[in-house]
């Protein structure tokens, strides 16, 4: 699966995006956050506040109980700003 | 040292038949759009929202924009389809930035058409409180003395402003 960040979620991971093969016991949203914190420093500092931390899976809006098993692509992203 | 996209000084060729929405990393020609546009005959009322790049007093240069591609055309265009079934509406357009927008220079333009301002202007407000929530965009400062600031806080009052229309 793709999995894309965004603004500072970004650049404290310090890449755009990147594929993932979804270990064992990650179902949703959530666990997947939970297991990218502990990928390293830079993962654990962007996603330190994960209640912040909004999810989209494939390109809509999902909450963090939302499945991500069947996803192509997940993102990860502080609220929104634009306008 | 600032690694920020350069700002391109021509503004983007505008189609003769604008898509509903567009997202454009050049200048926003606000009259060029609003005239390709145009308006159908029973269009009685057009209400326009233009959304610039604030100063901050002084502080602000610039405001850098970030985007999610294929999302942010989505969002915004599921946010359309749901101020259609809300008003009767003979035209809506959204046009937003990305990349550069230097203060005072517009960032985002909402136009909807109705045969009366009611429907126009709801819809306009609409579809800005639900973009500023749920459009994919992140907003970065780029100050005065040419250093790179902070990422834009999201606001609850924008929050507020959305849950206005459950």
């Amino acid at each position: 699966m793709k999995v894309k960040y965004f603004a500072w979620v970004r650049e404290r991971i310090g890449v755009p995006e990147e594929e993932i093969t979804l270990p064992d016991g990650v179902a949703t949203a959530g666990d997947l956050i939970v297991w990218l914190k502990g990928r390293g420093e830079g993962y654990a500092h962007a996603l330190e506040r994960d209640r912040f931390i909004r999810v989209a899976i494939d390109q809509q809006h999902a909450t963090h109980d939302a499945p991500v098993t069947a996803a192509r692509e997940v993102a990860l992203f502080p609220p929104m700003t634009g306008g | 040292m600032d690694a920020s996209p350069s700002r391109p000084a021509t503004a983007y060729p505008v189609p003769a038949r604008p898509a509903p929405v567009t997202i454009i990393a050049e200048p926003l020609d606000t009259e060029a759009w609003l005239a390709a546009m145009g308006a159908g005959d029973d269009t009685g009322a057009l209400a326009v929202f233009i959304g610039r790049c604030r100063g901050e007093k002084g502080r602000l240069h610039a405001l850098e924009l970030e985007h999610y591609p294929g999302m942010a055309e989505a969002e915004i265009g599921r946010i359309m389809d749901r101020a259609r079934t809300r008003w009767p509406l003979s035209e809506l357009m959204v046009v937003h930035r990305t990349g550069l927008v230097a203060v005072g220079e517009p960032i985002v333009l909402v136009a909807a058409g109705s045969n009366h301002r009611d429907a126009a202007f709801d819809a306009v407000r609409f579809v800005m409180d639900f973009l500023k929530t749920d459009a994919p965009f992140w907003k970065r400062e780029h100050l005065v003395d040419g250093t790179v600031g902070d990422w834009v806080d999201a606001k609850e009052t924008d929050d507020a402003a959305r849950a206005r229309w459950a």
